[in-house]
């Protein structure tokens, strides 16, 4: 075959082109994985240190409010957003719709575009009012 | 019986398929999704709307029915949607049959460990003589 452009051969990252649906697939994934470890673990931490004592939720509140725990949560609030923008566009596709080429592209850089709006509302408010 | 091509797509996929499984994961996956969109929106929005995040007032909000049964469906379902969505994952990526099954197993355990010990501590919470 002497095709100048081959077509691509199998779903891999090194095969496939970059662009904004590539990426934000690859994103949910992330983000999943992320919240399925970090998010559950902090989670059940805080539950913990809860009903265990005003000691241990000391604890966990001076992890929190430390300069990497509030880098480490506000990294979870991103993925939460961009996990649940992703996952409502992943139902949407699930139903038949929203194939068309632009439409498809617009509404993934549309995920990351409402994730980071929605991150930095979340986190302006809580560092604002010093909760 | 054989489905044949009369089967309609969803009726395939639905367990008919040669496997006579497989479906029910993907529905479940979605599932849940639909129920955590929900629960993780009320999840945040609660913590915003709390007038402090202290362990007194976590505790009453807490304790109160509105409280305690979203958090306990909250534990429920985020556990079993991350066990869904890194089965997909360890499937996709993890080739070997035994590492599959050995990461698959883990996060099993991992999943039901981590849900058990969270809805422990919130029963606690809940129940107990946590003050």
């Amino acid at each position: 075959m002497a095709t100048k452009h081959p077509r691509p051969l199998s779903p891999h990252l090194t095969v496939w082109r970059w662009g904004p649906n590539m990426a934000v697939s690859i994103l949910h994934r992330a983000t999943g994985v992320a919240l399925s470890i970090g998010g559950l673990a902090v989670l059940t931490w805080w539950l913990i240190a809860i009903a265990e004592g005003p000691e241990a939720y000391d604890g966990f509140s001076a992890a929190a409010k430390h300069p990497l725990g509030i880098l480490v949560l506000i990294g979870l609030t991103w993925s939460f957003f961009q996990h649940l923008f992703s996952g409502i566009r992943h139902l949407v596709t699930d139903t038949g719709a929203n194939f068309e080429l632009g439409a498809n592209k617009r509404s993934a850089v549309l995920t990351v575009i409402g994730s980071i709006l929605a991150t930095a509302a979340v986190w302006f408010y809580l560092l604002g009012v010093q909760k | 019986m054989s489905l044949g091509d009369s089967a309609s797509p969803l009726g395939k996929v639905r367990g008919l398929g040669s496997a006579r499984e497989g479906g029910e994961h993907w529905i479940t996956e979605r599932v849940t999704s639909i129920a955590l969109l929900l629960l993780g929106v009320w999840l945040v929005a609660s913590l915003l709307f709390l007038p402090a995040l202290d362990r007194q007032t976590i505790i009453e909000w807490l304790r109160a029915p509105t409280g305690a049964v979203p958090m306990a469906l909250l534990i429920v379902i985020a556990f079993r949607h991350a066990l869904d969505g890194l089965k997909v994952i360890v499937d996709d990526y993890v080739h070997e049959e035994g590492s599959r099954f050995g990461w698959n197993t883990l996060f099993l355990f991992l999943a039901v460990g981590g849900g058990a010990l969270a809805l422990y501590a919130l029963g606690e919470i809940v129940f107990g003589a946590v003050a």
